[in-house]
């Protein structure tokens, strides 16, 4: 219909049947010639290793044997072995924890930076910084920082007494997953805080002259205007957060590769010692799909939560 | 009403310059007049304290990455004093690796943002012209990639390198490193073209213009502001990527930055010499902080990018 009339409007003049199908026929060469390379990298190296990952999740194989069918055996396998709930686990925490750490904060920093002050401007030129950092240069830099012996935190704690500053804040198996939290927070809040910063700028003023008429402290415009406006970029960026920590891996392979212990060993950790350590891909495979299913679940889920364009509507805001 | 309108032109006065669309700025930021001086106090000192954790770590590194190995070990790690040198950023621009890890990452940044902006054009266009059906599906199908978390499909990446022999090859870095930026490039893209009036591609077709050369002549004209935030936003992901480079390359000819740093960290030569692993970090940060001062607006669309990833 949308098509037919696209055809038609292009070219008043052709009205015939068969100058129709000649105009269609040109239309979808030129898509296919516009499209393919496009389809082609991204289906050879995103859609095809989608489905043979799945594939492989049934398969038992060890790079240098053949590739044998496994049935569900990966799978019973992951729903059974302490080591993958433990990581399933562990995943869910870091996820929880980054969420708590990150969306309250984004928020804040959003809706002050949005602020008409000049010296927020200055502040949000340099909020962003750690986003220019690469997560192996950030990484390297607090593992310095948190260095127990030498790094920067242990000396202030040396010299000005505050003992608690001095800990292995990476070697110990109660603090390394919040050590973590907070270095990814460090990483993301600055881009979650451009998504609130979008997110207020758009509210239309007359809402709060509307409130302030009304009486409004601070406080209540904040909990009846501020908060249910922003509520396409709060689930906007929780759902960014939370698809970001339960794949996260970079940090975790970097600083700790999952330790000490098991303390910090995520799922895609747990994948990739499977995989490309012990050589089982197979049961990686599985991990691996465990991973692409959370993903694309919790995706479809900000589409539904955000309403129909709502990707477009992220993208808009920062726009 | 009235207070409305006579305190409406003084606020869009006193606004700063922020990159916001015309249409945002002219409706924002009602409720700030309303403050009070306490709030906004609270406000000053809690963005700043954010402020001191986030640029903390990095003067740390900066300051260190002027010491000396024994410096390191004994001057005060906050503060300036003590002898500061530039010995470590010699020994970096002395041992080998380092180059080839730029030139690398360079080659690799500028070869995905080529393949992603031309490809992310190209399919744009077509989504947005709506010729057939066939661009529309399309369309769905690389949406759907946006879904699709890069790190479940690293296993099958692996193997399928190996088999096409383009494993440990920047060649196939690129492929793949741009096949995973596609399906947010092309959604920047299509928004875009989408602003352009119907009526320009139909006056370009009644003057004889074809299918080529309505896409030379006018989208690809039109579209240079979004191929910049385009650029922005794969550059970043091919010169920070850590994940891919990890998988997908071995040899330390293809080693690019951020693994190479990783791989400087972890020698037995530099592990304990913490000032030039940060000089490392330092100088890899710098390209993208001139590019940052010099392109703000572009740079922080460029990492609404990352929104959608």
């Amino acid at each position: 219909m949308v098509a037919s009339s696209a055809v038609l409007n292009r070219n008043p003049a052709v009205r015939t049947p068969s100058a129709k199908t000649a105009a269609r026929r040109r239309a979808f060469f030129t898509d296919l010639v516009g499209m393919s390379p496009t389809l082609a990298l991204y289906g050879a190296f995103i859609i095809v290793p989608t489905v043979f990952a799945v594939f492989l999740s049934f398969t038992h194989w060890n790079v240098d044997g053949p590739i044998k069918w496994a049935g569900f055996a990966n799978w019973s396998r992951f729903f059974s072995d302490p080591v993958s709930y433990h990581s399933l686990l562990v995943t869910l925490e870091l996820a929880g924890f980054s969420w708590l750490a990150q969306t309250p904060v984004a928020m804040a920093l959003g809706i002050f930076i949005a602020g008409t002050q000049r010296y927020r401007a200055v502040y949000a030129t340099l909020y962003l910084l750690p986003l220019l950092l690469s997560t192996a240069g950030l990484s390297l830099m607090w593992e310095d920082v948190l260095f127990p012996q030498y790094g920067g935190l242990a000396w202030l704690g040396r010299h000005l007494h505050m003992a608690f500053l001095s800990r292995t804040w990476l070697g110990s198996p109660n603090l390394a997953l919040y050590t973590i939290v907070v270095i990814i927070a460090w990483q993301f809040v600055p881009f979650h805080t451009l998504i609130f910063q979008a997110g207020r700028r758009a509210i239309p003023a007359e809402l709060y002259d509307a409130a302030s008429v009304d009486g409004a402290s601070v406080r209540q415009s904040f909990w009846h205007v501020t908060l249910p406006q922003l509520r396409y970029s709060i689930v906007t960026s929780s759902t960014l957060v939370l698809v970001g920590s339960l794949t996260y891996f970079d940090i975790i392979y970097i600083l700790t590769q999952g330790g000490p212990g098991d303390s910090t060993r995520v799922l895609a950790m747990d994948m990739y010692n499977v995989g490309f350590n012990q050589t089982e891909f197979g049961y990686a495979s599985a991990i691996a799909t465990v991973l692409g299913v959370i993903g694309i679940v919790l995706a479809v889920l900000l589409v539904r939560l955000s309403g129909f364009g709502s990707m477009e509507g992220t993208q808009e805001g920062i726009w | 009403m009235v207070a409305t309108l006579t305190k409406a032109p003084r606020r869009a006065a006193t606004r700063p310059r922020v990159p916001t669309k015309a249409g945002a700025r002219a409706s924002t930021l009602g409720g700030i007049r309303g403050r009070s001086k306490a709030s906004r106090l609270g406000a000053f000192v809690l963005g700043t304290i954010w402020l001191v954790f986030v640029l903390a770590p990095i003067y740390y590194m900066v300051l260190i990455s002027f010491r000396s190995p024994a410096q390191y070990l004994t001057a005060n790690a906050w503060l300036p004093t003590g002898g500061l040198t530039l010995s470590s950023y010699s020994s970096v621009f002395d041992s080998s690796g380092i180059g080839t890890y730029f030139r690398n990452s360079a080659e690799l940044a500028v070869g995905t943002i080529i393949v992603v902006v031309l490809l992310s054009l190209a399919a744009g266009y077509r989504i947005v012209r709506r010729g057939s059906r066939f661009s529309a599906v399309s369309f769905r199908v690389i949406l759907f990639g946006i879904a699709i978390p890069i790190q479940a499909i690293v296993i099958p990446l692996y193997f399928m390198t190996n088999k096409m022999h383009i494993y440990d090859t920047m060649f196939g870095l690129i492929l793949v490193l741009a096949a995973s930026l596609i399906p947010v490039a092309v959604l920047l893209m299509v928004n875009y073209l989408r602003l352009i009036p119907r009526q320009l591609y139909d006056a370009m077709a009644v003057d004889g213009a074809g299918p080529w050369g309505i896409f030379t002549h006018l989208v690809i004209p039109m579209a240079r502001p979004v191929m910049a935030v385009i650029s922005v936003y794969s550059g970043l992901g091919a010169w920070n990527n850590f994940l891919l480079p990890l998988i997908l390359t071995q040899s330390n000819s293809n080693t690019v930055l951020p693994l190479g740093m990783y791989k400087f960290a972890s020698s037995d030569q530099y592990a304990l010499n913490v000032p030039v692993v940060m000089a490392t970090v330092v100088l890899s940060v710098l390209p993208l902080l001139f590019l940052y001062l010099g392109l703000r607006r572009q740079f922080v669309k460029g990492i609404g990018g990352f929104a959608l990833r």
